[in-house]
């Protein structure tokens, strides 16, 4: 760890204050018997599919398409090959935990076995 | 009671938990955190994708700031399971604040859909749920921090896992819609009926994709998200009476 065991403790810290934070303000907003303006109730049924759209995005954000092979580059094969298998295997048969532990484990073998 | 009702509903969530909790206790300690962090962070924290971020963020350089931002904006969804829940929630008396605290997504979507059954406490049912839910978690990454050590394989690439559980979570939405979508208009689906169906789904994907190639890989989620609301709130006229149609055509 580069951090000393202060800035770990105050960083978990944060991490806990944040995450309460983000787990409470609706209730603390909307206490019983008041109610929830419509625009509200609309954004909570749409936003939540668009935020796992924007953080499988930001899972593959460094993610190296152009370095060539020869200079150790791979055109991002594993992360794709891992997206396809997860996704298939999702498809076919609606397991997410089968789904998970094929998709890593195809990544994981290209990743250190083929590059 | 409740709790014999609750356990097999919590079953596919043991098996992840513990899958996903020992991958999150072993990638924590062969990154170089002391093996007490990973369960420490497993109870009071306890909310996966943050987990996994945060053992990068422990390794980086001190960022308090940076750190913040981050939470909030993975964080970000809860603020809508909350608004999901708080019908459901209200009147469960003192176990109200755990409930809250321990909203993770698998907790959430085991609560938001159960039906309890007659004669039962509600707040209990929720409870057992939730507590069950949590110590899985922890007994997982208890599990991966203490016999991490004794795992010889080469761990490289483990931490794909997160990547695949957003990536079916998501797919996971977008069947559902589909799904939705083909029970109300048969097999046929016009391509102007698909973006109102999965507008959550698009805006989400192509908003940060627009994001990352503008403004990098470090710095394209702010921008995203005010993005996807902005998007969002535009097309809500278009939007809002196709996911309604859904939702309706799925109760009756």
């Amino acid at each position: 760890m580069t951090m000393t065991v202060t800035q770990a403790v105050i960083t978990v810290g944060i991490v806990i204050a944040g995450t309460v934070f983000t787990r409470f303000i609706s209730y603390i907003a909307f206490p019983e018997g008041k109610k929830i303006p419509p625009f509200i109730l609309y954004l909570g049924k749409v936003l939540g599919p668009a935020v796992f759209g924007l953080l499988v995005v930001y899972c593959f954000r460094n993610t190296d398409f152009l370095t060539s092979f020869a200079d150790g580059g791979t055109h991002g094969i594993p992360e794709l090959t891992g997206l396809l298998v997860t996704c298939g295997t999702f498809r076919k048969s609606r397991s997410m935990m089968l789904a998970m532990a094929l998709g890593t484990a195809a990544y994981m073998v290209l990743l250190q076995a083929v590059f | 009671m409740e709790l014999k009702a609750a356990f097999p509903k919590t079953i596919p969530v043991l098996a992840g938990y513990l899958f996903l909790g020992i991958t999150y206790g072993i990638l924590a300690v062969t990154s170089g955190l002391p093996a007490w962090m990973p369960v420490l962070t497993a109870l009071v924290v306890y909310t996966g994708s943050m987990e996994f971020l945060l053992v990068s963020i422990l390794l980086a350089p001190f960022n308090p700031f940076s750190v913040l931002a981050t939470t909030l904006m993975v964080g970000a969804r809860h603020i809508f399971y909350g608004l999901a829940m708080l019908t459901k929630y209200r009147g469960t008396g003192k176990a109200k604040f755990y409930l809250i605290y321990t909203t993770s997504d698998e907790t959430f979507a085991l609560n938001c859909d159960a039906v309890i059954p007659k004669g039962m406490s509600k707040a209990k049912y929720y409870f057992w749920v939730s507590f069950l839910d949590q110590m899985y978690w922890v007994a997982g990454a208890a599990l991966g921090a203490f016999s991490g050590s004794y795992i010889t394989f080469r761990t490289e690439g483990l931490d794909f896992v997160m990547t695949a559980m957003f990536l079916c979570i998501f797919q996971n939405q977008w069947l559902r819609d589909r799904d939705l979508l083909r029970q109300k208009n048969g097999s046929k689906t016009t391509w102007r009926k698909l973006f109102p169906a999965h507008a959550g789904e698009l805006t989400g994907v192509f908003c940060s994709l627009v994001c990352l190639l503008i403004f990098g890989a470090e710095r394209f989620i702010i921008p995203s998200m005010i993005l996807i609301l902005a998007v969002l709130a535009a097309g809500r006229k278009r939007i809002e009476p196709a996911v309604d149609g859904l939702q309706k055509g799925e109760k009756s």
